[in-house]
């Protein structure tokens, strides 16, 4: 299996939002590259008879009633944002539409 | 260039999207409540909050309602399917990516047959049919009127992320030509329709609750490739689809026919003008990175589940409204209006009440029509019951009002004095046929028109019409027109 390239880094960041240096960009796909060689081992055991799978267990249909449960109060879904505004999250400037 | 010579050049094909909130209690993966107008972040959870160690659950009435909209659609049902996470990175959704069906819609490969405002019906192909989430809402703070453009920061409030969303896909559709626009606009009007009679969700597009995305290009005629196209974003009103289809046509011809290329981009309609603007370019580069949810277990709906859901599903809204055209005996016209009116259902719950078919249509299509006309609000939201409009009918039935004292009778209801009896008593309504009453009047009117008396009595009777007017006079209108007409030629000997 051929390695992660640093094109491939280098893409993963831009659609991640990251800003990598040219330096992080081959530490990472050394470092990328060993994660995925020891996942690709996984292949070397599932034949083609093995088809991939998305979820250990052969569960299908496990759904739950439409009934309301409750919520957390605002102050405990804002209490773990770096920033609030009117009760709302508070983000960065947003790039890249409009 | 004007529309027609678009059309003389080129051929539309168009895609259109649709996204459908459920109206399901709870969201799709937790049990936050749905409820709209809620105050900011006071319906979410570590799950649509995307907090560490939090999982999802699948709502089932969420994947009821999307075999539901998939058979009226006359999908497949898939026998099983996945989730698959959309990877983005926008505030929208918290997770950092939303969860949504990608090559395993739950249902595909269907149609809706549409009909056009001269009858004629057009079948618009479905691609499918899947579920995913809504995302949550975002206003930009500090940019001119909330666009993202110049602002300094934006404010999340994901009480809407999580709820659930059906989002149905059309096939290119093709062969519509100048009629393309009529056809999109058909098409999201019975899908509309369609929606509410299977009671899946209110899909008011005025409340966001069903939103469309109009993708268009044009092509020469003769030619088979699809031409570049335009995505236009969040049109969001039947007529507004109608005009963005209309205007994307003449733009892309435009730009045809001066040599220009179109560019494959997102657009922004304008709801002021009808016109659209450029959004976003899509490049290839937009790369979701799909993959199969490993939080949530497929989805393998049971034959038997499907079946039953398919045998329970209600008639369809074209093949109703041809059947109640039938009932009621009315002309495509009358139909149409009755329709545009939205009057089908005040009528039908007035002719449940007992009043007769023609009547109910009389009063919803006169003087109520009217009335919400002039005041620029729904039929159904008069202050009017069909129960109070089937009572007035009843009244008139008994020979209790006559026609102008109903419609006084409907005014004292809808000025809010109370049920129509109420309103009988209150303002002391109600038809005289009594004939020792009615008698001086009758007395006075003949002697009043010693001329058309004497004619009645030659045996023109048809003149008795002048008198009988007279009677109503004096009696401001309520006599009972037939026994006055009685008494006079009685009185007249031309009996
Ligand atoms: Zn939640």
């Amino acid at each position: 299996m051929p390695g992660i390239t640093r094109e491939e880094v280098a893409h993963l960041a831009r659609l991640s939002r990251l800003e990598l240096q040219a330096e992080e960009l081959d530490h990472f796909a050394e470092q990328l590259d060993v994660i995925i060689g020891a996942v690709a081992r996984v292949s070397e055991v599932a034949g083609l008879d093995v088809p991939p799978t998305s979820h250990p267990l052969p569960l299908t249909n496990v759904m739950r009633a439409d009934e309301v449960r409750p919520s957390l109060t605002p102050e405990q879904a804002l209490s773990g944002a770096p920033a609030a505004e009117e009760q709302r999250f508070r983000v960065p400037q947003i790039l890249g539409e409009d | 260039m004007n529309y027609d010579d678009a059309m003389a050049s080129y051929d539309p094909v168009m895609g259109l999207e649709v996204h459908v909130e459920l109206g399901t209690r709870t969201k799709m993966f937790c049990g936050c409540s749905t409820t709209l107008g809620a105050e900011p972040n006071s319906q979410t959870c570590p799950t649509c909050l995307g907090l560490p160690g939090s999982l999802p659950v699948v709502n089932a009435i969420g994947v009821e309602s999307a075999i539901k909209i998939g058979l009226a659609l006359n999908c497949e049902i898939a026998q099983w399917c996945r989730f698959a996470r959309k990877n983005y990175f926008y505030p929208d959704m918290p997770k950092n990516f939303q969860t949504s069906q990608y090559d395993e819609p739950i249902a595909f490969n269907g149609y809706l047959d549409v009909q056009l405002e001269d009858g004629e019906i057009f079948r618009v192909q479905i691609e499918r049919a899947h579920m995913e989430e809504d995302t949550g809402k975002s206003s930009h703070i500090g940019g001119a009127t909330g666009r993202i453009h110049g602002a300094s920061h934006s404010l999340l409030d994901y009480n809407r992320a999580g709820i659930p969303l059906i989002e149905i896909v059309t096939k290119p559709i093709e062969g519509a030509g100048v009629r393309a626009p009529e056809v999109a606009k058909a098409y999201v009007a019975e899908l509309r329709e369609l929606i509410k009679a299977l009671g899946v969700s209110e899909a008011r597009m005025d409340k966001g609750q069903m939103r469309c995305d109009v993708n268009l290009s044009l092509r020469p005629h003769g030619r088979e490739k699809f031409g570049t196209r335009s995505e236009t974003k969040n049109v969001n009103s039947l007529r507004s689809v109608e005009r963005a289809a209309r205007f994307e046509i003449m733009r892309h011809a435009t730009v045809l026919d001066d040599g220009g290329t179109i560019v494959q981009e997102t657009r922004h309609f304008h709801e002021e003008d009808g016109s659209t603007t450029a959004g976003r370019i899509k490049d290839n580069a937009e790369d979701y990175r799909y993959f199969p949810e490993p939080d949530l277990v497929p989805i393998a709906p049971a034959l038997a589940w499907v079946e039953e859901l398919r045998a329970a599903l209600p008639e369809l809204p074209r093949l109703r409204r041809a059947r109640l055209q039938g009932e009621w005996g009315l002309s495509d016209q009358d139909m149409q209006s009755v329709l545009n009116a939205g009057a089908v259902q005040p009528i039908l719950e007035t002719i449940a009440a007992g009043a007769p078919a023609d009547q109910a249509r009389k009063w919803w299509m006169g003087e109520l029509a009217r009335r919400a006309n002039e005041s620029g609000t729904d039929l159904s939201e008069q202050p009017i019951t069909p129960g109070q409009v089937a009572r007035v009918c009843a009244l008139v039935a008994e020979g209790k009002l006559n026609d102008k004292l109903a419609r006084q009778v409907i005014e004292g209801v809808l000025a809010g004095q109370g049920e129509p009896d109420e309103v009988v008593a209150a303002r002391g309504l109600a038809v005289v046929s009594d004939d020792s009453a009615l008698g001086a009047a009758v007395d006075q009117a003949i002697a009043d028109n010693p001329a058309i008396a004497d004619k009645i009595r030659d045996g023109k009777v048809a003149a008795v019409g002048a008198l009988v007017g007279a009677v109503m006079k004096t009696t401001r209108g309520q006599a009972d027109a037939a026994r006055v007409k009685d008494l006079i030629l009685q009185k007249l000997g031309a009996a």
